[in-house]
């Protein structure tokens, strides 16, 4: 037991010297964007993340400079209601991916820093479980908008 | 696919089909494909305040098809999706959406003045209107389409959320409900059904 601190600390140190990659370097972002609303109110980013190591990966959270606060959330619909819930991380499986989409998954940002325009791009840094980062640009689109609006139909209906 | 026939021959069609129906003096009702709400509910009634800051009831409404949807505008997520659905559905129905009208109801007034609702509802469609109001008002509204919202315990920066009814009420040009349309119901439906509301003679 005496030897814990001592046995994470080089388990910390063989990370960071890149004896297993981390996180991040596995995960790739496509397709991210926000759904800009008007004026203050809080927005909805969202992101398809691919991950292409041998490991499970998690995201936990995000943090932007453009952005106050931002929040991993979940909607789902129960019997006719719409309901958004905190989420404390969304696994990323080994050569998977996850979607963060309209009516599921999103990163809520709240309390803009400035008025965000469409068409603008907003850098948001995707936190994962083992604590490394991805730096993301996610494209600001507008209220009505239904996706990137990239137009690739590279996205499997289901 | 845009024949430059298709839409008179849509339009003929959809004549004809009026007429057939005009002569069976409503004794056959419209072929909805969402859920039919047909004599299963009230009319359309309310007292609250417009994204203009007007009191407006829903007689005001009257001749045009409603959309109603409770919603509130610091819904990130799904209210938005919503409103972005309706604005395509608007879209595809071309000039016939100038006689509807999507009232998008705050279940939030203490937070949703008309002049975010304005701004709100805006962002998304020409052909939406906003709705905020006494609390007991909107609840009376609520309650009247057996529809519901929760407010969840508060943030520790006091922001909170919303639980609320994903539905929409869509009603005739005389507030009557007509159909239901939920997160689960296809957009083509949505837009067959608004068609017959729409082309089923202006109310002059």
């Amino acid at each position: 037991m005496k030897h814990a601190p001592l046995l994470a600390l080089l388990a910390g140190l063989s990370l960071a010297a890149g004896v297993h990659a981390s996180a991040a370097d596995h995960v790739h972002a496509t397709h991210a964007w926000i759904r800009v609303l008007p004026g203050a109110l809080p927005a909805g980013a969202y992101v398809t993340l691919e991950n292409d190591g041998d490991q499970p990966v998690a995201l936990t959270g995000a943090s932007s400079r453009a952005y106050a606060q931002v929040m991993l959330h979940h909607s789902s619909t129960d019997g006719g209601v719409s309901r958004m819930t905190m989420v404390d991380s969304l696994p990323i499986p080994a050569h998977g991916e996850a979607r963060l989409a309209p009516a599921g998954y999103h990163l809520m940002l709240m309390q803009p820093a400035a008025t965000v325009k469409p068409g603008s791009t907003v850098r948001l840094l995707l936190k994962f479980s083992d604590g490394s980062t991805l730096s993301t640009d996610f494209i600001a689109r507008p209220a009505n908008a239904l996706d990137d609006g990239s137009g690739h139909a590279d996205h499997p209906s289901s | 696919m845009k024949s430059p026939w298709r839409r008179p021959l849509a339009l003929l069609l959809l004549l004809a089909i009026g007429l057939l129906l005009a002569g069976c003096h409503h004794a056959a009702p419209l072929p909805f494909r969402l859920t039919n709400l047909t004599g299963h509910m009230p009319q359309l009634e309310f007292t609250l305040t417009n994204d203009e800051g007007k009191t407006v009831s829903a007689t005001d409404y009257r001749g045009k098809v409603v959309l109603l949807y409770f919603g509130y505008t610091h819904c990130p997520d799904v209210c938005p999706l919503t409103m972005a659905h309706l604005h395509v559905v608007m879209q595809r129905l071309g000039k016939l959406a100038d006689g509807a009208r999507i009232l998008f109801v705050s279940v939030d007034p203490a937070r949703d003045t008309p002049a975010v609702l304005h701004a709100y509802v805006n962002a998304f469609d020409a052909h939406a209107t906003g709705l905020t109001g006494q609390p007991r008002a909107i609840e009376a509204l609520v309650k009247r389409y057996r529809s519901a919202f929760t407010r969840e315990p508060a943030s520790k920066d006091g922001g909170y959320e919303v639980s609320h009814s994903s539905a929409i009420y869509v009603f005739d040009r005389d507030g009557n409900p007509r159909v239901l349309y939920t997160p689960s119901s296809k957009q083509d439906d949505l837009v067959h059904d608004l068609h017959l509301l729409l082309d089923s003679g202006d109310p002059s």
